[in-house]
């Protein structure tokens, strides 16, 4: 049966350059780089070379990046460690109600430690209103984390108006953005954002699982989560894990990022779009403005997790945007607002350079008869 | 320094001219269980059963853990045996009891002497052993009173046994005494207690599961599987029949009227659940429900349900409250697993507004508008089994 992988915003598949890059350097490069020896001066040159490539991917200086174990520690370093550097300037931080659960859950213990936190919510199209940033923005704000693109919706949020409301109020805060949907997919670079932390992750671009990269603007101090060692800046020591770093670096490296690239996933959106738009019983939850690479869209009366079975059937993977009866619902989609049948029934598929028109022509020939044969609950 | 589990019987002593058929499956049960940890004897003589590890390393906080969890014992001990000479019984005591020791505060010592060649009378071995230990632990005061620690000195005709405290066992009668009976279960917090609750009066059990892809996951079934494997530490070996049953689910959606939804598809799981209950020698099904805690569980929706049904259908749920069921599924250590949230194939389609007080008569006209009889043969035969 053939695999039809529509669920790149929750991870992608390894490329295999970048799994021979990890092979490489767990069997034969395997030197701590911090080893005085030869064998560790040769891992010490890899890991050099991969944080110059992680770096230009973003137009940071090498020494401006920290790798972590992937998003979420990215996150976590990022909301914690600001808030504690930051902590005697202020108590106030701004993020929004849609932001993945690691910076979500974060501000929530920061709350809990004495922080004041305010959730922006979005309008009904998923993204946060450039207005409300600039009046949560106040003197005594010491943290601002929005994220670049929506992992549910793929909506893209006004991250630009962050920097420049926080600089129109003459406050402390730092700017943090989760930008782990956007890396490589939407071009930005740090001087575009203006932000002081970045979070970004290698699994969502064809890297592996188990690394990501924080940012951290030259000259901006946060505190770490972890003690005990020398290594990158001790900001997050210990042992550099090599084989995930390089092979990052590598997925990195050949990722497509030219304007005929992103015109392919444009396409293949567009192309996806228009089919579901034409198929009844179907509600897109992604409007247009939105990222290239998710469409969010509902069946009303199907719940997500039964038209995923349904499709897996025929090898086609796709995410429900919300889990079972039982589980909770979408934090971002009922921040938007949104119907409870709509919520029940979302789906995301987000693309990769890989999936092909076919796979969407099979993707939507496939939903058509799971909408026709599929009995509904009332 | 050897030590030993010495088990004392529960229920099964009051059993009369059965008594030695339910102490063999006790035994049976015993050895089945604890062969998995290693080697080790089981023996039963003078109203007690005896553990004894076959190596030296064995590990006995794991035996004494999987003993718990076996039916049919009302309470057990961790016992170090000694010579039986008095020089050598109170060495032994003082050594073993160390770690207790360092937490009591006062003790007392009791013995029994059910070998009565050996030349001290009980009063002078408690004697005896309470000076040594007294001698040898001066923080620790003897108080026959109200002491911490309670030290047991048994001598029995192979040996002498030095304990100090009594452990509560699983209770119950041994599994396989009281026959067979198949559990149906869905995943949730109700069912893997039943399940329990019968294996405790001695039942045998058998697992069946109904499935419903796409509307349900394959994490799902996976998830009975895993309650299933930790209700088996104490029910023993079991089985699970995973029963397909997406077609009849969606010709009841498709035919009947909504609200009588739950109370046919319950009618059906009990057919085909009878069926393959038959099939593998069971004589009763078993299911977690407790009046009153869903719609179709009011005594009308379950009166309706066991319309259909010819073997004895057993809820040891029926009167117990959510509180009092959670509270054992913490125990048998099957909450934590039965919380994760995937879809069921009883909530798939559950109604808005089910009949809480559905009429016969309206249950089988509703029902007599499907074809259920070839549905429901194909659900059985197409049944898969799963050894746990």
């Amino acid at each position: 049966m053939n695999e039809i992988y529509l669920d790149n915003s929750a991870t992608t598949r390894t490329s295999d350059s970048a799994a021979a890059k990890a092979v490489q350097i767990m069997t034969q490069l395997y030197g701590n780089p911090s080893s005085l020896h030869s064998k560790g001066l040769e891992a010490e040159h890899e890991l050099k070379k991969a944080r110059e490539i992680v770096a230009s991917s973003i137009g940071a200086a090498p020494g401006e990046i920290y790798f972590t174990s992937g998003g979420t520690e990215a996150n976590n370093t990022a909301v914690f460690g600001a808030a504690k550097a930051l902590c005697r300037r202020g108590k106030r931080i701004v993020t929004t109600a849609i932001e993945h659960s690691s910076v979500i859950e974060s501000m929530q213990q920061l709350e809990r430690e004495g922080f004041e936190v305010i959730y922006l919510t979005p309008d009904k199209s998923g993204r946060i209103n450039p207005d409300d940033i600039k009046a949560a923005v106040n003197s005594d704000t010491i943290l601002v984390s929005i994220m670049l693109v929506n992992n549910e919706t793929g909506a893209v949020q006004p991250v630009e108006t962050a920097a420049s409301a926080i600089k129109r109020s003459s406050s402390p805060a730092l700017l943090h953005v989760d930008a782990v949907q956007a890396y490589l997919k939407m071009p930005f670079t740090t001087k575009k954002l203006k932000a002081d932390l970045i979070s970004v992750s290698g699994h969502k671009i064809h890297g592996p699982k188990g690394v990501g990269a924080l940012y951290v603007r030259r000259g901006v101090r946060i505190l770490p989560l972890h003690y005990g060692g020398e290594q990158q800046e001790k900001l997050r020591p210990g042992t550099e894990p090599l084989p995930l770093i390089c092979a990052m670096a590598q997925a990195v490296s050949e990722y497509p990022t030219g304007s005929a690239d992103n015109n392919y996933i444009h396409t293949l959106n567009a192309h996806c779009r228009r089919l579901l738009s034409e198929t009844d019983g179907i509600v897109i939850n992604s409007d247009e403005s939105c990222s290239d690479y998710i469409i969010n869209f509902s069946a009303p009366g199907l719940r997500s997790e039964t038209l995923l079975h349904y499709l897996e059937q025929y090898g086609i993977y796709v995410s429900s945007g919300s889990a079972c009866a039982k589980g909770h619902k979408s934090h971002v989609l009922s921040a938007m607002g949104l119907d409870s049948a709509l919520i029940d029934s979302a789906v995301r598929v987000s693309f990769s350079h890989e999936n092909t028109m076919e796979n969407i022509d099979y993707f939507i020939n496939k939903l058509e008869t799971g909408l026709h044969t599929l009995a509904r609950s009332k | 320094m050897k030590e030993v589990i010495l088990i004392k019987l529960g229920e099964i002593v009051l059993k009369g001219l059965n008594r030695k058929n339910f102490e063999d499956r006790l035994i049976k049960s015993l050895r089945r269980r604890l062969h998995k940890l290693g080697s080790y004897q089981v023996r039963a003589s003078q109203s007690t059963i005896t553990v004894t590890p076959m190596d030296d390393d064995a590990d006995m906080d794991e035996a004494a853990d999987c003993v718990s969890k076996v039916f049919g014992i009302a309470a057990f001990s961790r016992a170090c045996v000694a010579e039986k000479d008095i020089e050598s019984i109170k060495q032994a005591a003082g050594i073993y009891l160390r770690e207790r020791f360092e937490e009591a505060k006062s003790f007392k010592v009791e013995s029994k002497r059910s070998d009565k060649k050996f030349p001290l009378t009980s009063p002078e071995i408690s004697r005896e052993v309470g000076t040594y230990l007294a001698d040898m632990y001066p923080d620790v005061a003897v108080d026959v009173h109200n002491p911490d620690a309670v030290v047991t000195v048994e001598i029995r005709d192979t040996a002498a046994y030095i304990h100090c405290g009594v452990i509560r066992g699983a209770g119950g009668i041994p599994v396989g005494t009281g026959g067979k009976a198949a559990i149906l279960i869905s995943g949730g917090i109700d069912s893997p207690v039943a399940a329990y609750m019968m294996a405790k009066r001695g039942v045998e059990l058998t697992a069946i599961h109904f499935a419903s892809p796409p509307y349900t996951s394959v994490r799902a079934e996976e998830k009975v599987a895993e309650l299933l494997r930790r209700v088996s530490a104490y029910s023993g070996r079991l089985n699970m029949y995973t029963v397909p049953f997406t077609k009849l689910q969606e010709e009841i959606r498709d035919k009947c009227h909504e609200e009588y939804f739950t109370i046919i598809m319950r009618r059906f799981m009990m057919m085909i659940a009878q069926q393959i209950a038959a099939q593998n020698e069971c004589q009763a099904l078993i299911t977690g429900e407790s009046l009153g805690q869903v719609a179709s569980q009011t005594i009308g929706a379950i009166a309706c349900t066991d319309e259909v049904c010819t073997m004895p259908v057993f809820r040891p749920l029926i009167g117990m409250d959510k509180e009092e069921i959670i509270e054992i599924s913490r125990k048998i250590d099957t909450f934590e697993v039965s919380i994760q949230p995937y879809e069921d194939c009883c909530t798939v389609f559950t109604p808005k507004h089910p009949r809480t007080r559905p009429v016969l008569k309206n249950v089988i006209a509703e029902q007599k508008k499907i074809d259920y009889l070839p549905l429901i043969e194909e659900a059985v035969k197409n049944a898969r089994l799963t050894e746990l």
